[in-house]
């Protein structure tokens, strides 16, 4: 406990724009076979230095068949929330949750990044004893100390009971129990966010645990039974007061990113496949008059490719889907990045009206039918998936790995690790950073990145810019 | 009235309810940043200065609640320095649990933004805002006392009531008027850096402020005869 705030807790996005940027990014490392043990990367991403996109550190975990997928902070900007008046945590540990273990290990990064080390290890028994949930995921600081959610429930499958969100002490890691006290009609769990002085919560919905632990199930998916909905929560209140169907051949409705601003009450999410036509959609909510709503306000063709091109799961359509797997919203509000991991392209939209996203940069990398090298020469598999944008908005950070068993379907060749980075244009543009690959280690995939001091999916915010 | 040593006299004593509504005013942790935000969410100063309104009654509720039963202790029956000697050893003993138990009141959280006046009242209530008033108002009680002479029984002592009501006023209005400056002083001029850059972990302080009213408050009363 210090005696000043944390200096990596900012007030407003604005000021979170301002201060120094990041010397290092964490990355997850994933043995997709499971033949070795999961691990924490952490790269040196301090222009100038010697060891520049190289791997400084690894923590590598004692288990082994975790499968990283998602990790957060315990404490970041929300600490300086007026309502909470306690601003004295620290930014310290990283909550890294083993999706398929249910196990979760908290990482002390401090005194130095380079000598971050295991803090704590709970066991997926005191999860499931505590929460009756399974499969944890995305990990988010907030008010009462840090949420996370699950993408399963109880039992061996995940399917006893529905998913859903469990809190934890952000001081002791204790787990405290679940969070909702009516969840209304959601079954389903993937993504949650939330805006914290307006009081609500959004989550959306991939799957059960049978319907991705074992690979994509072709016939759920053509038959529309992957999540397509998206929850608004009370947060406070910690009960569901509206839930939108986006229709139901909108499958896999996966990232939620509100605005930082906490004035503006709008956000997007992103859906991976429109079973209709292949396409990739972005979605647009927003509050008005005490009630949600969302439209469809951008979205992605498929792109015709031969047979030869295909993996056997896409054969039988003569074309690659975007795949929209993850998005991510710069911290001004101004530009989503969306990912489209099947075709091998970032695209980055102009959000400045959040109902008319405007493309106005792409970069082509990897791709099912398209296989773009990065600019260095190296080949690049699977394609672009999980996005982190530094604070500045001026770098964006991406891997290539969305989860193991679903590479191998869509990449049968194979998803060797890769991380890039590419210089972001102010007003527009975007460009990959030649001398930017981050050697990965034989064998490992990686899949979220966390920059150093907070970053674009992490930080939420009390007050205004204005 | 002169014991111990110490001028415990009525002046000094309404300048501490005065100070130590400034002192709770400047604390971050009693509400002030809320009323930068709100004027902010809002972008309107009169947001600002609306927010002050509930945060000074919750204020003023959590001082009142704490100081009313030793005003009515002291009213009704004649244990003027039982009530003291109690008072103090209950404001070190929490300022003693404060230090040691320097966790967050998650109860807090659950608090909305939109319940300023419940949020201020709790908080105070929580950190002992309004417990540390009481060693002073018991304090200027006897003061009131000895000036007017030994009341009858039967008046109740309704003075000592309307003490109570006047020392909270006076210190939730220097507390509303300190804050509300910093908070105007912020939206205004200094912008939000200075939330962080102010915000210092009064925990120990606090504590420690709470131990030392009432450890001053006790040795008046143990070296005050009976």
């Amino acid at each position: 406990m210090s005696m000043r705030p944390d200096p990596t807790f900012h007030a407003s996005p604005k000021l979170a724009m301002e201060a120094a940027p990041e010397d290092f990014a964490y990355t997850l490392l994933l043995s997709p076979d499971f033949s070795k043990p999961d691990a924490l990367a952490v790269i040196d991403v301090k222009p100038g230095s010697s060891t520049f996109s190289q791997i400084v550190h690894t923590v590598t975990m004692p288990y082994k068949g975790d499968e990283f997928h998602h990790f957060g902070w315990n404490a970041c900007s929300s600490a300086l929330s007026p309502l909470t008046g306690h601003a004295f945590l620290e930014r310290r540990y990283l909550i890294i949750p083993g999706l398929r273990s249910s196990r979760i290990y908290v990482v002390d990064t401090k005194p130095d990044p380079t000598k971050a080390k295991i803090h704590k290890i709970i066991e997926p028994e005191q999860v499931f004893k505590k929460t009756g949930y399974s499969r944890p995921h995305t990990v988010h600081c907030g008010p009462e100390g840090v949420y996370i959610s699950t993408l399963g429930g109880g039992g061996k499958e995940g399917t006893e009971g529905p998913p859903g969100i469990f809190i934890m002490d952000c001081e002791t890691f204790d787990i405290l129990g679940r969070w909702e006290i009516d969840r209304g009609p959601q079954q389903l769990h993937y993504d949650f966010w939330w805006n914290l002085p307006r009081d609500y919560m959004v989550s959306s919905e991939w799957a059960l645990p049978p319907q991705f632990e074992n690979g994509i199930v072709p016939e759920d998916l053509l038959s529309n039974k992957y999540g397509h909905r998206l929850h608004f929560w009370d947060l406070r209140g910690r009960r569901n007061v509206q839930t939108i169907d986006l229709g139901a051949n909108h499958q896999m409705a996966l990232e939620v990113r509100p605005a930082h601003d906490p004035v503006r009450e709008y956000g997007f999410v992103g859906v991976v496949v429109d079973t209709t036509n292949l396409e990739g959609s972005i979605w647009t909510w927003w509050r008005e008059g005490g009630k949600f709503h969302i439209e469809k306000t951008a979205t992605i063709p498929p792109e015709p490719a031969s047979k030869e091109q295909l993996p056997a799961l896409l054969q039988g359509f003569g074309a690659v889907p975007p795949l929209v797997t993850d998005i991510d919203l710069s911290m001004d509000d101004r530009f989503l990045y969306v990912a489209c991991w099947g075709t091998g392209e970032m695209r980055q939209y102009d959000v400045t009206n959040p109902q008319k996203p405007t493309l106005t940069g792409s970069v082509r990398i990897g791709g099912i039918a398209r296989h773009t090298p990065h600019p260095n020469g190296k080949a690049y598999a699977g394609g672009p998936q999980m996005v982190e944008i530094s604070r500045d908005g001026k770098r964006v950070y991406w891997t290539n790995s969305l989860y193991s068993t679903w590479d191998d379907q869509f990449y049968p060749d194979g998803v060797a690790g890769a991380e890039v980075m590419a210089n972001a244009n102010p007003s527009g543009g975007l460009g990959l950073a030649t001398d930017y690959w981050v050697d990965l280690p034989d064998g490992y995939r990686a899949h979220q990145i966390r920059l150093e001091g907070g970053d674009c999916s992490t930080d939420s915010f009390c007050y205004s810019s204005a | 009235m002169n014991s111990g040593g110490i001028d415990w006299t009525a002046a000094g004593l309404w300048l501490a309810v005065v100070a130590s509504g400034f002192y709770h005013g400047a604390n971050p942790g009693m509400g002030w940043p809320l009323a930068v935000s709100a004027g902010l969410m809002k972008k309107r100063a009169r947001a600002l200065v609306t927010a002050l309104g509930p945060l000074t009654i919750g204020h003023l509720l959590a001082t009142l609640l704490m100081i009313l039963p030793f005003g009515l202790l002291v009213a009704l029956v004649q244990w003027r320095r039982e009530a003291q000697i109690s008072a103090s050893l209950l404001v070190i003993g929490f300022g003693v649990f404060r230090l040691a138990k320097r966790r967050h009141p998650r109860v807090l959280a659950r608090v909305r933004s939109t319940q300023l006046g419940l949020w201020s009242f709790a908080v105070a209530i929580a950190h002992g805002a309004g417990l540390m008033l009481v060693p002073i108002y018991l304090g200027l009680c006897q003061i009131d006392d000895l000036d007017k002479g030994h009341k009858a029984a039967g008046i109740l002592g309704s003075s000592d009531l309307r003490m109570a009501i006047l020392v909270s006023i006076v210190h939730s209005v220097s507390m509303i008027a300190c804050g509300g400056f910093l908070a105007w002083l912020v939206y205004r001029y200094l912008g939000l850096r200075f939330v962080s850059r102010s915000w210092f972990n009064l925990d120990a302080p606090w504590a420690f402020s709470l131990i030392t009213v009432g450890v001053i408050s006790l040795s008046i009363s143990l070296t005050d005869g009976p």
